[in-house]
């Protein structure tokens, strides 16, 4: 102020305004720093919000029903006054195919229906086409049975080429057996019901004909080494039948065939030896008396077959091996969704779904695996008679019977995911009953993921248990001895001691644990064992033995140093165990533990087993609930355990009757986050276990558990797809579990804050 | 006697000494894996002796051996399978020998049983040559050969021998240097520039001067390279002109080239002095060379590199954010039921299973970040990903979101300790509520701050299972950091020590040859993040004595 005086009214001013401009940018400097903090705290915490929301966010997908949309409608392209046998498309749902019964065949646009090719597969034959059937969808072969008892195979061919950087398709045909019919029935009796598959070398035609003869032609192509031209060699076989088949469906391999009959029954046959085909059984009343088999297909992978009938239900029926490795077709699974005859079935071609079109013209897309109806669409025509699903299933043809047209499209990313299939035991095609099983991917194309994460789940608390078991006494009751008896002294050096245990990095837990500590226990096995039992009984007996010494000896020694005392105690003790191993070894197990159990007790033994990660994890979580639980112990307030001791309560009656039951919910809160430690941890359980995921107890075997699936399937599983957001889920199932622990833990935490606060 | 039970379990005794022996048996524990780990790391790199014997299994023909005793163990008769010839319950021990010379004999290593073994001595001529490839030779030098001519045999051997394995070995570096450095940069401009030439495309430039110009740049790259490839071609002539010759165990002569060479020792003809001198030198050499042979041989450089390097971008990504959170958690936010709620998150956050960060990492960051950035930025490179793929940054990153709470927690702590009394009086004087955090309350939290640092980078360098998914790799082809502009490149993958472990443990295909480099490599990593430990420990300590002062002053 006094500034202001001497230097007059200018400088006032200019003095003000600058002690004014500095106010302002202090108090700007203020509010701008409370912003900061705001932003960035806030943003931190929102980040912190994000890791669940994104989880979720991959994760909800799965679960969204699909979608479907129309896309165009026009009329049937081609010959429409001739009835539709077939609908087809290529990969990239661009280009249709129609398949008609006077032998056309029309390739056309399925954004409009526009023709661009059209073929005529008998030009020059007499012959009418009586029985037409498509091979397996993504072989594209087409087979007409023909009037005059032959076969005609038709294969629609789509080349890909990219002129001035555009894709462009190009369709055509091709025929395996060349452009005359094969002749299948000798007599020349009409083909009623046609099947045929082609490999690229094998080829098989299935076909009835119209005085009730099954005909089995094999056609095997073999590359002659001399010259370049295939030799073809054939079989023929043939079966009188019994019944009239309305239905026939040659699988994918060749090597089964069925056949649907009036009477409501299916006929199972054994094709592997194509010049004797072996009817395995006659499955009588696949459907109830009244009601019709109206259509019949295979699940892409050609084991199990679909059964739609005149009620809208379908049902699939796969064969299963019993005990005396026979094989019988079994009722799996069943959908009643639609309740008008079924017309049409059409199989995705990886995945196991299918899409189900009746008279009605409501179709149902279906997974069978998840036994999920993702949707039941009504399309909004008299009736739907042929469907064909794209390659890809994202596409649907659908011609109503009056030779109209529809083009959908399907958004079905993640049919394979349910309830049940992520959870409950599903039956799984070539087993033999409903099972648990994780087994994502494997090198053929016909596979069936199995995505159960039950097997998964129940791998994580094993290895849980077991750490726990092994965590807890020693945690617990360190943590009581640390924080009630032992002098102030050693306690300063053992916490911090125990503490760094803590930060010992998981990976060095677990490659100690598989590639020391598991060959160490299988070599010493019962010696692991005796040190159960040696080291309490020696270390009581060594209490006993102090408790007798005489006082003068005792007293040179302060109160609170047992556990350095026993530091003699446990060494000898493991190692007399350790060293009566081999003689126990010999003298009971037949000088092989592991051996022994598996041959004696059956009970199987892997090296890599839950023992050692009981160990090892045990060895990781033992810091987290000893720290937590010795600070609830060291925290109980000193009144309350001077006021009991004073009352001539022992020591060991303070700690049990007052110390103990005050501190039990920070006790609890320590053993909630440690078990929330051990079901997310994943270095020592990848490494230590085996990484089979089998559901049993057997703490001498292994286990896969989520975080090791995670961490070794990630790498490889592709990015949006279904094994991807399913891994995805395994990690909010573990991000839950932990959170529901930790949360616990925290809550009773804070009451026994006030708790203490208010004794 | 029974009495004197009785009263002895009255008194609470046993179960006391029961929580005792809890105690000892914990603490043996981690000092008995520290020593396990130390041990079996360090003598690794001890110049064992090399033995040679006669090994006589009965009804097979004797064979010479000549190794290093690597393991033993005791084991039953019956398990070594000698049942027929011992009582079955007999122990025997069975000896694991390093006989390297993997090229010869198939294996380099093998289980000796003790029971016929004849005529164990250490011959001083014995040598170990560390190669390039094959693992180590052991045997006796006999001759050095330049070209096809034997320039050197006898008794004088050995110095020469030495003498041109320097001068191969500065060959061989400086064909290293010219091989990573100088081609690898011009290889990557090439690339960068390959890069340039799509970025125009991209936009629609076909000719012109800027193609010229690039592909000018080209050619003069190019000549530069023809130069060093022709340099290269004369060192790689001068390296191949010297080779020794050698007889295995068993007097087969063996001719080795001097380029696959890295050093040759006599163990058994070593003075302790130079024991120690070659040991030292190894450890040397394990901390600051490439390794070599999937892994299982030679160095950890990079891992080490690639494990600081993650940690440090983390740490600068992790320590404002922490601190700021931790501020306004303390000292903004109002204390009502919503910031209890994000401590309680925070607190969890800390428990969260780390596979599960990998997960968000690799979805979120690599997948999601990475692929929008690479179509926003890397256009050019496209398909072949820049972000869009686990990299260094994404690594960072997600440890950094793993360690957030840790920095959160101990910068509470130190907040909380700061005394009431300091922040009234700083307000007092007229300062505003940031100066005085500024200038009184941050000053007195750094220690607090750095101690959560130092714990979130112990805790970092640990972590294996998240980088698995969002950046490590088992060999990076270079380092992240190098000469090339623009020189720290975060879309690299990179080595991590803790992966490393787990790689060459468990996927190595010579898990024999690659165990004591794991144990050196675990016991490196414990020696970390034990020191790192012990360090924020002790801050902790100083600060909390040095605010008792402060209250209580």
């Amino acid at each position: 102020m006094t500034n202001q005086v001497l230097t007059g009214d200018t400088a006032t001013e200019s003095v003000t305004e600058t002690t004014a401009r500095y106010l302002k940018t202090r108090h700007l400097k203020d509010v701008m720093t409370r912003y900061m903090m705001a932003v960035g705290g806030i943003g931190v915490i929102i980040a912190i919000v994000l890791i669940a929301v994104y989880l979720f966010y991959v994760v909800v997908p799965m679960f969204m029903p699909a979608e479907v949309d129309l896309a165009a409608e026009y009329r049937a392209p081609g010959d429409s006054s001739a009835d539709t046998l077939y609908y087809a498309m290529e990969e990239q749902a661009e280009i249709g195919l129609r398949a008609d019964n006077q032998g056309k065949l029309v390739f056309f646009d399925v954004s409009d229906g526009r023709v661009l090719q059209e073929h005529d597969v008998l030009p020059d034959s007499d012959a009418a086409i009586t029985a037409f059937d498509a091979g397996d969808p993504s072989q594209e072969l087409l087979a007409y049975g023909l009037s005059d008892g032959s076969v005609l195979l038709v294969q629609h061919r789509y080349k890909i080429t990219y002129p001035d950087d555009k894709r462009l398709i190009s369709p055509g045909l091709y025929y395996p057996m060349g452009r005359e019919p094969t002749r299948v029935s000798e007599d020349g009796s009409a083909i009623t019901q046609v099947s045929a598959q082609y490999d690229g070398d094998n080829t098989t035609i299935a076909a009835v004909t119209a005085n009730s003869e099954l005909h089995l032609v094999s056609l095997a192509r073999e590359e002659s080494f001399l010259s370049d031209e295939a030799e073809i060699t054939r079989s023929d076989a043939m079966l009188p039948l019994s019944r009239r088949a309305s239905h026939m469906i040659l699988d994918v391999d060749q090597r089964e065939l069925y056949l649907a009959n009036d009477d409501g029954s299916i006929s199972y046959y054994d094709t592997s030896d194509k010049s004797a085909p072996v009817l395995i059984e006659h499955v009588q009343r696949v459907v109830p008396d009244d009601v019709r088999i109206t259509s019949l297909e295979f699940l892409s992978g050609g084991i199990s077959v679909l059964v739609g009938d005149s009620r809208g239900h379908i049902n699939q029926w796969f064969p299963v091996r019993d005990e005396n490795n026979d094989y019988s077709l079994q009722w799996v699974r069943g959908f009643s969704a639609q309740d008008h005859p079924i017309t049409d079935i059409t199989p995705e071609y990886f995945r196991k779904g299918f899409i189900a079109a009746d008279e009605s013209g409501t179709y149902g897309i279906y997974h069978t695996t998840a036994h999920r109806t993702v949707k039941v669409v009504d399309a909004g025509i008299s009736a739907s008679l042929k469907a064909a699903l794209g390659p890809r299933a994202d596409a649907l043809l659908l011609e109503d019977g009056r030779r109209q047209l529809q083009f959908w499209r399907v958004h079905n990313e993640h049919p394979e995911i349910s309830w049940q299939s992520l959870w409950g035991k599903v039956w799984y095609e070539s087993r033999a009953e409903p099972e648990l099983i994780w087994q994502s991917s494997s090198a053929s194309s016909d596979f069936e993921p199995k995505f159960s994460l039950s097997p998964l789940a129940f791998g994580t608390f094993k290895a849980a248990f077991y750490a726990m078991l092994f965590a807890i006494p020693l945690a617990i009751l360190g943590a009581i001895y640390t924080a009630y008896f032992m002098t102030p002294k050693m306690r300063s050096m053992v916490k911090p001691t125990i503490e760094i245990m803590e930060a010992l990095p998981t990976v060095i837990l677990g490659f100690l644990a598989g590639l020391w500590l598991a060959p160490f226990v299988e070599l010493h096995l019962p010696g692991i064992f005796m040190i159960l039992l040696l080291l309490p009984v020696s270390i009581l007996l060594a209490s006993y033995g102090w408790f007798k010494l005489p006082d003068k000896i005792k007293k040179q020694v302060p109160e609170g140093w047992e556990a350095a005392l026993l530091i003699p105690v446990v060494v000898l003790a493991t190692t007399v165990a350790i060293a009566l191993s081999i003689p126990v070894e010999k003298a009971f197990f037949g000088g092989n533990m592991p051996l022994w159990l598996t041959n004696e007790m059956g009970i199987g033994y892997d090296q890599r087993n839950s023992l050692v990660v009981g160990v090892a994890m045990g060895f990781a979580v033992i810091p987290t609930i000893f720290s937590i639980s010795e600070d609830a112990i060291y925290s109980v307030p000193k009144h309350l355990t001077t006021g009991s001791l004073s009352l001539g309560a022992t020591p060991w009656q303070t700690m049990m009757r007052v110390v103990l039951l005050t501190a039990s919910p920070g006790i609890f809160s320590a053993l909630m986050i440690g078990l929330g430690r051990a079901v997310g941890e994943t270095m020592i359980v990848v490494m230590a276990t085996g990484n089979t995921a089998i559901m049993d107890m057997n703490i001498f075997e292994g286990f896969r558990a989520l975080s090791a699936n995670i961490a070794v399937e990630m790498p490889e599983s592709e990015v949006g797809g279904t094994h991807y957001r399913v891994l995805f889920l395994a990690a909010l199932v573990l991000f839950m579990a932990t959170f529901v622990f930790n949360t616990a833990a925290e809550v009773v935490r804070q009451r026994l804050r006030i708790k203490y606060s208010s004794l | 006697m029974t009495h004197n039970i009785r009263q002895w379990i009255k008194t609470g005794e046993p179960w006391i000494w029961l929580n005792a022996g809890a105690v000892t048996v914990s603490v043996l524990m981690v000092i008995g894996l520290t020593l396990l780990i130390a041990v079996r790391g360090m003598e690794h790199f001890w110049p064992a002796p090399v033995e040679a014997f006669r090994y006589s299994v009965p009804g097979e023909k004797p064979v010479l051996f000549m190794g290093q005793r690597v393991d033993e163990e005791q084991v039953t008769a019956f398990r070594a399978g000698l049942a027929k010839r011992v009582d079955p319950n007999q122990l025997v021990s069975r000896h694991l020998y390093k006989t390297g010379n993997r090229d010869f004999l198939g294996i380099d290593f093998r289980w000796v049983n003790a029971l016929d073994m004849e005529n164990l001595e250490y011959p001083d001529e014995a040598m170990v040559v560390e190669r390039r490839e094959w693992g180590d030779f052991i045997g006796v030098l006999k001759a050095v050969k330049r070209g096809d001519t034997v320039i050197e045999s006898g008794t004088n051997v050995w110095p020469l021998f030495q003498r041109v394995i320097d001068e191969s070995t500065a060959i061989f570096d400086e064909i290293r240097h010219i091989e990573k450095d100088r081609i690898g940069g011009i290889n990557y401009r090439i690339e960068r520039l390959r890069l340039q030439e799509r970025s125009l495309e991209l936009d629609g430039v076909t000719g012109g001067p800027e193609f010229d110009a690039l592909e000018a740049e080209r050619q003069s790259l190019q000549r530069e390279y023809d130069s060093y490839t022709r340099r290269l071609g004369e060192l790689y002539e001068d390296l191949n002109t010297y080779s020794f010759v050698a007889t295995l165990a068993d007097g087969k002569e063996a001719e080795i080239p001097l380029s696959k060479v890295v050093r040759a020792y006599r163990p058994n003809a070593m003075s302790l002095v130079g024991k120690v001198q070659f040991y030292l030198a190894k450890i040397w050499e394990f901390v600051s060379e490439d390794p070599r042979e999937a892994n299982t041989e030679g160095g950890i450089f990079p891992a080490i590199f690639g494990t600081v390097l993650m940690v440090i971008i983390m740490s600068i990504i992790v320590t404002p954010f922490g601190v700021v959170a931790a501020v306004y958690l303390r000292e903004y936010a109002s204390q009502g039921p919503l910031t209890r709620l994000i401590r309680i998150s925070v607190n969890n956050l800390a428990g969260v299973p780390s596979i599960v960060y990998g997960v968000f990492g690799l979805g979120f960051f690599v997948y999601f970040l990475g692929g929008s950035i690479d179509k926003l930025f890397f256009p050019e490179s496209l398909p072949a990903p820049t972000f869009g793929t686990p990299g260094l940054m994404w690594a960072s990153l997600t440890l950094a979101i793993l360690t957030v709470p840790v920095v959160i927690v101990a910068t509470e702590e130190g907040l909380s300790r700061v005394p009431r009394s300091i922040r009234e009086g700083s307000l007092a004087l007229g300062a505003t509520k940031a100066e005085t955090l500024w200038r009184t309350v941050l000053p007195m939290t750094s220690s607090a701050m750095i101690t959560g640092l130092i714990l979130a980078v112990a805790r970092a360098a640990g972590e294996v299972a998240p980088l698995m998914l969002v950046g490590v790799v088992k060999l990076a082809p270079s380092l992240p950091l190098d000469g090339n502009f623009p020189f720290l490149h975060l879309e690299r993958k990179f080595m991590h020590l803790g992966f490393h472990i787990y790689d060459v443990g468990f996927q190595s295909p010579n898990v024999e040859a690659a165990r004591p480099l794991v144990y050196a490599t675990s016991f490196l990593l414990v020696v970390i993040i034990i020191t790192l430990n012990l360090t924020a420990i002790r801050i902790r300590n100083t600060l909390r004595e040095k605010y008792r002062a402060a209250e209580q002053s």
